[in-house]
């Protein structure tokens, strides 16, 4: 008895001890994390939206070109397609944060971005006429929405990409066949979609491209509209935190900064680059890094709310600032890349440009890093595979 | 500080009870730091991706270049001429189109599963008896070194091979029995002529890529410490070094990588495997693999070499820097209880848990203490696992001891858990039950252990 006395006395004298040493360290909370964590699914859920209606337009100008193919109707697809990847582009911000967009193999990034990819698997290219599924009727007799999901990156092949953003886009543009310096993009003639070899099945592959499209982007849209919006806003605060966190420094150091720019400014090839086909990645990169604003500073479009950013300032003013500062940094050395991207990785006057915004994206990423520490939580910027 | 002190006393008055409530049982502690497999490199991840992280303490350049050097790994090769000069002149006779192709998510391949499946992650390498001047085997003189079972377009393919299984059964002195499979290899549809008369085939699986570069930062000294070619301590263990033509520097070194240790390098070792495996020239190896009868020179190449030095070195930083995947349950006991037993039946004279690595170009590689479980040494495995066919200094019954750090997770990144050179062994327990020779002893100490007890080294192995 005397033991447990000793004891509920020591243990309460310990907690407050605990309680009096957390008051002085830490300030009391005037940012709340679960506002943090709702305006983010906020952002998200919108962000997704958008991405639906432009890839809806899309779809519906591609029906117009697959219906009348004429040159007009080709360029008011690219223009549609460009479109689309502007608001997509900020959504990559919500991946590696385990969210429906990549949590799982099953989960739809793949169905929707995937890169690089060999373009011969899916139509013909320089030097052979006959390659890709559109030109093999026989091994591929038919082309609809469950025979293409079917053949997107089979067995362990990932370059083997069926379908996406970026086999429209190679339906759209084709192969970049001229030097950087030209600052073209692919030239495909309209004319692959009348007169051409199998334009037939070419216009239905382009139709259930876009048709997926729309598909797999809506069941992003119902998620963080429903079941996935219930679960991330019943996560530990910290957890919800940490995923956010995470999302944003890996997409920064691993993915932009590593895959999409270094890989290409080093091996100098314009077949590296993220939107090869249209020379749009110089859009890609900038929208990367917007969507890493937005969900930091915690606003996109007309929707501002309490942040991560505001979390990281009020736990460490110094460090808050630094962060920022790094943003403003790797938004400016981005922007001052040349553009197309192919013609920045290649002059050898741009390169320096380039190889400057990875390492301002390297240093941003481990300023993420440091501030999701100061909020106590652990994570790496490290690309997983 | 009144507080501080009656806190003290409190606690050791708790401890002090627990411990008096079980006075005979001693908890097993794990030694600080066990679970860092590969030191500082080490990385955390025990998902489908735990052997693609690079090393934790990668920095500066080398943790830039070595994405150049995934996407150099991961994408496949393709056919020369092509609109991605980066990565053209595959073949024209190959085994693969990407190194990913075998180590798929930089992990271990295995035998084909059915006849005629490719890309798979294994491959044969032919050779006659005797010794060309460099002290490599004799090739065989119309395919010479490598089986290739795949061609680009418009070239005919050299021939395939078929794996067929015969069953040898082995029996627990307490009665449970292992049905082991024993592999036979039949070379089918040559298009170019016979094998030699005395062709001598070796079944390679391509092993998983993390901690390669702590291997080569190993001090030499430090692996010949571990060597006893004659068993001057008669351990019946010998551990015997292979000595290997090392091209870069036109003489012998120490072979430290591959199956019987027949690589000095993973420079060279990477510059093998693009020329044998995808049909890739570099400055090491600056010849097509070419069957006799045709004339390569005759079909467009990738570039004079095929991938050019600057590349290569990507590839090789690469493949040096992947993370060692820490340990899971290092700390568990019935984890700890398997690693005494592993030591007990001397698995670990051979398996050798904990070294120290020196100095290296990459400097995150450098002054590490490590756990690979290997000695890198070959030692006579018994001639149930002979593939008869020496490899410098390696004979036909030797092989070098396989590191088993990341070994329980093969099963996560690469779904399946089949082990030994030609991927046999369907899990830990068969790998084990083929090891003979000087590992036979060994073996037979593992059999006599109870199945708790047996269940607690396969255990511990998982966690490695």
């Amino acid at each position: 008895m005397k033991i447990k006395l000793l004891l509920t006395a020591l243990t309460s004298t310990f907690l407050l001890v605990s309680c009096n040493e957390n008051n002085d360290v830490i300030p009391t909370n005037k940012i709340s994390k679960k506002e943090v964590i709702e305006n983010y699914a906020n952002i998200v859920l919108q962000n997704y939206k958008n991405a639906l209606t432009d890839a809806e337009a899309l779809e519906t100008t591609i029906s117009t070109l697959t219906t009348t193919p004429t040159k007009a109707n080709l360029t008011a697809a690219k223009t549609a397609w460009k479109a689309a990847r502007e608001s997509y582009g900020t959504t990559e911000a919500f991946r590696f944060a385990s969210g429906p967009i990549d949590m799982n193999d099953d989960a739809p990034e793949g169905l929707l971005n995937s890169w690089p990819l060999d373009e011969n698997y899916i139509d013909y290219v320089q030097g052979d006429a006959n390659s890709g599924i559109i030109n093999n009727p026989t091994m591929y007799p038919t082309i609809d929405k469950a025979s293409l999901l079917g053949i997107n990156q089979p067995g362990s092949n990932e370059k083997s990409v069926s379908i996406g953003y970026h086999a429209i886009e190679f339906l759209l543009w084709g192969q970049d066949l001229t030097l950087p310096s030209e600052k073209k993009a692919g030239q495909r003639a309209y004319t692959d979609y009348t007169s051409a070899a199998n334009a037939d099945r070419r216009k239905e592959y382009l139709k259930v491209c876009a048709d997926l499209l729309t598909d797999h982007l809506q069941l992003l849209v119902n998620a963080w509209e429903g079941s996935y919006k219930t679960t991330f806003l019943a996560l530990s605060e910290d957890t919800a935190l940490k995923n956010m966190f995470t999302g944003i420094a890996i997409l920064t150091k691993g993915e932009l900064s590593g895959e999409r720019i270094f890989v290409a400014y080093d091996n100098k090839d314009q077949e590296d680059e993220h939107s090869c086909f249209s020379d749009n990645t110089d859009r890609d990169i900038r929208l990367n890094l917007d969507g890493i604003i937005n969900v930091y500073n915690g606003t996109y479009k007309n929707i501002s709310g309490p942040s991560l950013k505001d979390l990281v300032n009020e736990t460490n003013t110094t460090l808050g600032t630094q962060v920022s500062t790094s943003l403003a940094t790797a938004e400016t050395t981005i922007n001052a890349t040349a553009t197309p991207f192919d013609f920045a990785i290649s002059d050898t006057t741009e390169r320096p440009k380039v190889l400057l915004s990875v390492n301002s994206l390297n240093n941003l990423g481990d300023k993420f890093v440091e501030g999701a520490t100061a909020l106590g939580l652990q994570i790496s910027a490290d690309l997983p595979e | 500080m009144d507080t501080y002190k009656k806190l003290l006393l409190f606690f050791s008055l708790v401890f002090t009870f627990g411990c008096s409530k079980d006075e005979t049982y001693t908890p097993l502690v794990a030694e600080e730091n066990e679970e860092l497999s590969g030191g500082q490199t080490t990385v955390f991840s025990e998902g489908v991706n735990a052997f693609g992280l690079q090393a934790s303490n990668l920095k500066g350049d080398n943790s830039l270049f070595f994405f150049t050097g995934n996407s150099l790994f991961n994408q496949n090769w393709v056919t020369a001429p092509a609109s991605t000069t980066a990565r053209d002149g595959l073949g024209p006779f190959f085994n693969a189109r990407a190194c990913s192709t075998c180590h798929f998510r930089d992990g271990r391949g295995r035998a084909p599963e059915v006849i005629g499946e490719i890309n798979h992650g294994l491959l044969l390498r032919l050779s006659t008896p005797g010794v060309t001047s460099t002290g490599a085997s004799n090739s065989d003189p119309i395919y010479g070194g490598q089986l290739q079972d795949q061609s680009i377009l418009n070239t005919t393919t050299e021939g395939t091979f078929d794996v067929t299984y015969t069953s040898l059964v082995v029996n627990y002195s307490d009665g449970k029995s292992i049905n082991l499979r024993k592999p036979t290899y039949s070379i089918k549809n040559l298009t170019y002529g016979s094998l030699a008369s005395n062709i001598q085939i070796s079944p390679r699986v391509a092993q998983q890529m993390p901690g390669l570069g702590l291997l080569e930062a190993i001090p030499q000294n430090t692996i010949l410490g571990y060597a006893d070619e004659n068993d001057t301590n008669g351990d019946g263990i010998s551990g015997k070094p292979n000595y290997v033509w090392n091209v870069e520097k036109q003489a012998s070194s120490l072979g430290r990588f591959g199956w019987k240790a027949n690589q000095p390098t993973i420079r060279q070792q990477v510059a093998g495997a693009f020329a044998g495996d995808l049909g890739i020239t570099s400055s090491l190896f600056p010849d097509e693999n070419c069957p006799d009868g045709v004339d390569c020179n005759q079909i467009t190449n990738g570039g004079t070499p095929e991938i050019p030095d600057d590349k290569l070195g990507r590839v090789t930083l690469y493949s040096s820097t992947l993370g060692v995947p820490a340990r899971r349950n290092h700390d568990n006991q019935g984890i700890l209880e398997g690693k005494v037993l592993f030591n007990s039946v001397s698995c670990a004279a051979c398996h050798i848990p904990k070294m120290k690595t020196g100095s290296h170009t990459i400097p995150a590689l450098e002054n590490q203490t490590i756990r690979p479980y290997t000695d890198l040494l070959l030692h006579d495995m018994g001639d149930d696992l002979a593939d008869n066919a020496p490899d410098f200094k390696a004979t036909g019954n030797e092989w070098r001891t396989p590191p088993l750090w990341g070994i329980g997770l093969i099963e996560t990144v690469n779904g399946h858990t089949n082990l030994l050179h030609d991927g046999r062994a369907r899990n830990i327990e068969e790998a084990i039950l083929w090891h003979g020779g000087e590992a036979e002893n060994s073996k037979l100490e593992f059999m006599n252990l109870s199945l708790t007890e047996r269940k607690k080294v396969l255990d511990f192995i998982k966690s490695l």
